[in-house]
């Protein structure tokens, strides 16, 4: 059968995807564009973009931070982001008093709009009943060592009440141009499993 | 518009620090085609999932190993079952557009 296939990456499930593909879009039931624009939106425009994005401004903004920390939904539904009806966001600041780490005990509730799709481990019961009672055990498996004096404080979401962690501004990002610091906040630390 | 997706359970996708992972462009096109044609309402998601569910669950009950990496295989399957059983697409046509694709010189089947 080889010696059919047109091109070596083809294989019999690519043909038959692009031959619906071509069907469909002949029956004017889908183009290409809606197709690519499905593709995009979960993998980028629903991600953890949004939330970096919003961290940032509040580390070079002090008065969105202030309202950011005063009410999450609130500043938050200034971007308008796809899918964003957080019905309360809490934003919980990490300080060198202070680590926040999140967690949803019951299922997974996770702000998306802001974070993307949720890593597998948060849905995992080890993760969701551990964090909670041996959270700095937890931490330290995620490579996150906290000095004694820092308290840890562990946030339980709920349908209700989504939280995300506002991480420290790492010393090492003084100076960068504003526009590269985004991609210096991982989901992980907006989550509390990670430092920056 | 429904942006929820299964995370867990047989009918989960596989995903990579939560993002979707896709092992080739093909894998993308099926879920972008099944996800699209949802939003605009010529399927419905449950329709779609319960096509996935029963091929996932059929190929489960044979095959234990590496689902992961087969997953958009089924997806595809449950894609191309439901077009069919809706009559948007049909059989015949569908396996003369794959002749056609793989009768393709070299160069054109991107």
């Amino acid at each position: 059968m080889a010696e059919h296939r047109p091109h070596p990456a083809s294989t019999p499930q690519s043909i038959r995807a692009e031959a619906i593909e071509i069907l469909l879009i002949e029956r004017g039931l889908l183009s290409e564009s809606v197709i690519d624009d499905v593709i995009v939106r979960f993998n980028e425009r629903v991600g953890p973009m949004n939330g970096a994005r919003v961290v940032v401004r509040a580390w070079t903004d002090p008065e969105f931070k202030t309202r950011l920390l005063a009410d999450g939904s609130a500043a938050v539904a200034e971007y308008d982001f796809e899918g964003g009806q957080v019905d309360k966001l809490v934003v919980v600041e990490n300080t060198e008093a202070v680590h926040n780490v999140v967690v949803c005990t019951l299922c997974s509730c996770y702000p998306w709009s802001l974070l993307g799709l949720p890593p597998r481990w948060y849905k995992d019961p080890a993760y969701r009943s551990r964090i909670v009672r041996e959270p700095r055990a937890v931490l330290e498996e995620f490579g996150v060592s906290l000095a004694e004096s820092t308290s840890v404080q562990v946030w339980d979401s709920s349908a209700e009440v989504r939280y995300l962690v506002l991480p420290q501004r790492p010393t090492s990002s003084i100076g960068l141009d504003e526009a590269d610091l985004p991609a210096l906040v991982t989901r992980d630390s907006m989550i509390g499993v990670a430092l920056l | 518009m429904n942006e929820e997706l299964e995370l867990e359970g047989p009918i989960a996708p596989p995903l990579a620090n939560g993002e979707l992972l896709f092992d080739a462009p093909w894998q993308g096109r099926v879920f972008g085609m099944a996800r699209a044609l949802a939003d605009q309402g010529a399927i419905t998601w449950d329709d779609f999932r319960v096509e996935l569910i029963a091929v996932i669950g059929a190929w489960d009950a044979q095959s234990e190993d590496a689902r992961v990496y087969h997953y958009y295989d089924r997806f595809l399957q449950a894609l191309e079952t439901l077009l069919v059983k809706r009559g948007m697409v049909a059989e015949g046509e569908l396996r003369a557009q794959v002749d056609a694709i793989e009768a393709r010189p070299h160069g054109h089947d991107h």
